[in-house]
């Protein structure tokens, strides 16, 4: 069995679409690159069954004529799967933008303290400026996920002077609020 | 005894429709789960008696000619797998039974709660099960479904936020099995697995070798395996406790298991020793510095799983029988094992209003208990003799120092090391949370903590969260919680006849033909 070349482009081009959109932040961005990626996996399927023949229906078809039966019942089942991620996608887009405003996967408020905490390690062994260290590290790139993931722009960042209490409080809040 | 096999994937399923069905009631809704589970384990352990004396047991589904239909096969592995997974299932169900009402309201809504994790069962146990490789992925699919769910229960912010990352993970790791199947499908004609084991062998070696990649990649995802193990510790830790539980003690192991059935079945032959061996490294080590940075025990306990996936890797990738006894009985140890320690987990957080290491302190003077009841798992996953840690611990470094050679010795020094950092971030959680006593500085950061969060609570879905107060321990949470430790206890008491189990299903997986032979008919091999 030759390949159909076609089909093997459209697949590929699909997936690669595909797999574009699922680096994006967006959930519907994410949701849309998981459509076009499994409808080229179903395209995939399509080169593997092999040349387009007739139906394959006992007394219908003569055995010899008949195509593949095999992958259609296999795409068959990833369509009705895609149709369940789809759904549920939706449905965690719709969520997240009841929540938050907007529909982007953020970072986690966990790693953001735990890097921050990090920070201050270093900033302690090799600079004596205590001053100096909490504002740089706060400012930088932590605290900017932070206001990401909680979406608590409006907080007073001079509430808490020792940024690794802020660190482990934030993280603490989050969890707080939405545990 | 044939028409036992698919039970164990159909009784959960119809559990789950009639589960549903009683949603408004929820004491037949509790009582319907429980039967079915209790069920499931029932027949897991018959099957599991009838293969250890007679053989794998094979269905083919729908009695259609073979090879053409659907085969579930019961082999050793999978009825032990079986086995482990629908017990710890069922303690967990008995555990979310016995919360409080309030916490049960706020954590696991029970109309959707039942159902979902019964669908979860059906799907590990279909994916134990299957014989076919588009099986196992509906299997895959199923429990992955199943999880979506119940890792965003509630839909809050923190849980939609990790769900999301889990949810593109778990879709991109099935976009890929896809198109395995459709390469494997395209190369060979077939997705059962023993027709698989027939006809791959015929193939070039390296269109074998990029099949091969291409699935160990994707059961690597499952499995959380190194470089694609950094959504695990990111997912787990936000969902209610018995959740987590469940989670962190099938959902990998299913990808451990689908890589030994890649790995002797259906590619008997390319061991790719030093591919497995590297990856275990690094799983085991980057894992568990990860865990010993933590300052939170959810956390911290997702990095110890991702770090002893390793160990499984290790005993697999030797590709010896001793190796993969020692995974086998490692697997069946770390199910228990973490399932354990995250119900634990869940009663530090009812008994100490939370699960940071920051602000608990004073537990084992609050809570004798507690502390037994963390203590003796936590040696165990550190591997502490007698308990069944050291036991899969010894097995695998003895399979590896037999095994020999550079990589091997290597692994047995990360084993060792991977093995004394765990017990450091044990002993850290013991030293923050139950032995430190409520401190000054504790409080502070409370307060400020409290503060805030009272203002993020205020804003959000109405949810107190975190500012739960410390309440007393439900009886039947530890009751429950104490079954599953003696449980792991118990397997030290069993290691004996344990281990020969495992050293023979190591034998039966590490002798394909066998596996091939009792699926397929004469005319087929």
């Amino acid at each position: 069995m030759s390949p159909n070349l076609t089909l093997v482009l459209i697949g590929a081009i699909l997936v690669g679409a595909g797999v574009y959109l699922l680096l994006e932040r967006s959930l519907t961005r994410i949701l849309i690159g998981v459509l076009l990626a499994s409808n080229g996996v179903s395209v995939l399927f399509l080169v593997a069954s092999g040349p387009a023949n007739g139906a394959p229906i006992i007394d219908v078809t003569p055995a010899g004529q008949m195509s593949d039966p095999l992958p259609q019942a296999m795409v068959l089942t990833a369509i009705v799967i895609t149709l369940a991620v789809t759904a549920y996608l939706l449905t965690l887009a719709y969520r997240s933008f009841q929540l938050n405003g907007h529909d982007e996967v953020a970072d986690d408020v966990e790693d953001a303290a735990i890097r921050e905490l990090a920070g201050l390690d270093r900033g302690q062994d090799d600079d004596d400026d205590d001053s100096e260290v909490p504002d740089e590290v706060g400012r930088g790139s932590a605290d900017e996920e932070g206001a990401r993931v909680s979406g608590l722009d409006d907080r007073d960042p001079q509430v808490q002077p020792d940024a690794r209490a802020r660190a482990r409080a934030d993280a603490r809040s989050e969890r707080g609020a939405d545990a | 005894m044939n028409n036992l096999v698919p039970l164990p994937v159909l009784l959960p399923l119809i559990g789950a429709a009639l589960a549903l069905a009683l949603n408004r009631h929820p004491r037949a809704q509790r009582a319907v789960s429980t039967t079915v589970m209790t069920a499931v384990v029932v027949v897991a352990g018959v099957l599991m008696y009838a293969v250890d004396r007679s053989g794998p047991i094979v269905l083919w589904v729908g009695a259609w000619p073979q090879p053409l239909g659907i085969a579930l096969v019961a082999d050793r592995l999978s009825v032990l797998m079986l086995v482990v997974s629908c017990a710890v299932t069922l303690v967990v169900l008995v555990f979310s039974l016995n919360a409080d009402k309030a916490e049960r309201q706020r954590e696991t809504p029970v109309s959707i709660f039942h159902p979902t994790l019964l669908v979860l069962s059906a799907g590990v146990s279909n994916a134990f099960l299957a014989g076919d490789l588009f099986n196992l992925f509906v299997g895959f699919e199923m429990l992955l479904f199943a999880s979506y769910v119940l890792l965003t229960l509630g839909g809050t912010r923190e849980r939609v936020r990790a769900g999301s990352t889990y949810v593109v993970v778990s879709l991109l790791s099935s976009t890929l099995f896809l198109i395995a199947l459709v390469a494997v499908y395209a190369a060979v004609g077939t997705v059962n697995m023993a027709q698989l084991a027939v006809r791959l062998p015929d193939l070039p070696g390296d269109v074998q070798l990029v099949l091969q990649l291409l699935l160990l990649t994707v059961f690597s995802i499952k499995a959380a395996v190194f470089p694609m193990s950094a959504w695990l510790p990111d997912s787990y830790p936000t969902a209610p406790a018995p959740v987590t539980a469940v989670f962190a003690g099938l959902l990998t192991k299913v990808g451990v298991y689908a890589i030994i059935r890649t790995q002797t079945v259906l590619f008997p032959d390319r061991h790719l020793t030093a591919l497995l061996l590297w990856a275990a490294l690094a799983t085991m080590v980057v894992g568990i510095l990860g865990a010993v940075a933590q300052s939170e025990i959810k956390r911290m306990l997702s990095f110890t799983l991702v770090s002893h996936i390793g160990y499984m890797i290790f005993g697999v990738g030797l590709a010896t029988t001793a190796g993969y006894a020692g995974a086998i009985f490692y697997i069946v140890h770390h199910i228990t094992i973490q399932t354990t320690l995250f119900l634990v987990t869940g009663l530090i957080e009812v008994r100490g209003g939370s699960t940071s290491l920051n602000k608990l302190g004073g537990l084992a003077a609050a809570s004798p208990v507690l502390g037994v009841l963390f203590f003796v798992p936590a040696m165990n996953l550190a591997g502490i003799p007698p308990l069944s840690g050291f036991v899969g611990k010894v097995g695998l470094l003895q399979a590896g120092v037999q095994h020999g050679g550079f990589l091997a010795s290597l692994l047995v020094g990360g084993g060792v090391l991977t093995s004394l950092l765990t017990l450091y971030a044990m002993a850290k959680v013991w030293n923050r949370a139950f032995w430190r006593p409520v401190s000054e500085e504790t409080d502070e950061l409370e307060m400020v903590a409290g503060e805030q969060g009272a203002e993020g609570a205020a804003a959000e879905d109405g949810y107190d969260g975190e500012s739960v107060a410390p309440r007393r321990m439900p009886v039947g949470l530890v009751l429950t919680a104490g079954v599953l430790v003696t449980l792991g206890v118990g397997l030290t008491v069993v290691a004996g006849p344990l281990y020969g189990y495992t050293g023979r299903a190591a034998a039966d997986v590490l002798d394909g033909a066998r596996y091939v032979r009792a699926v397929l008919p004469v005319g087929l091999r």
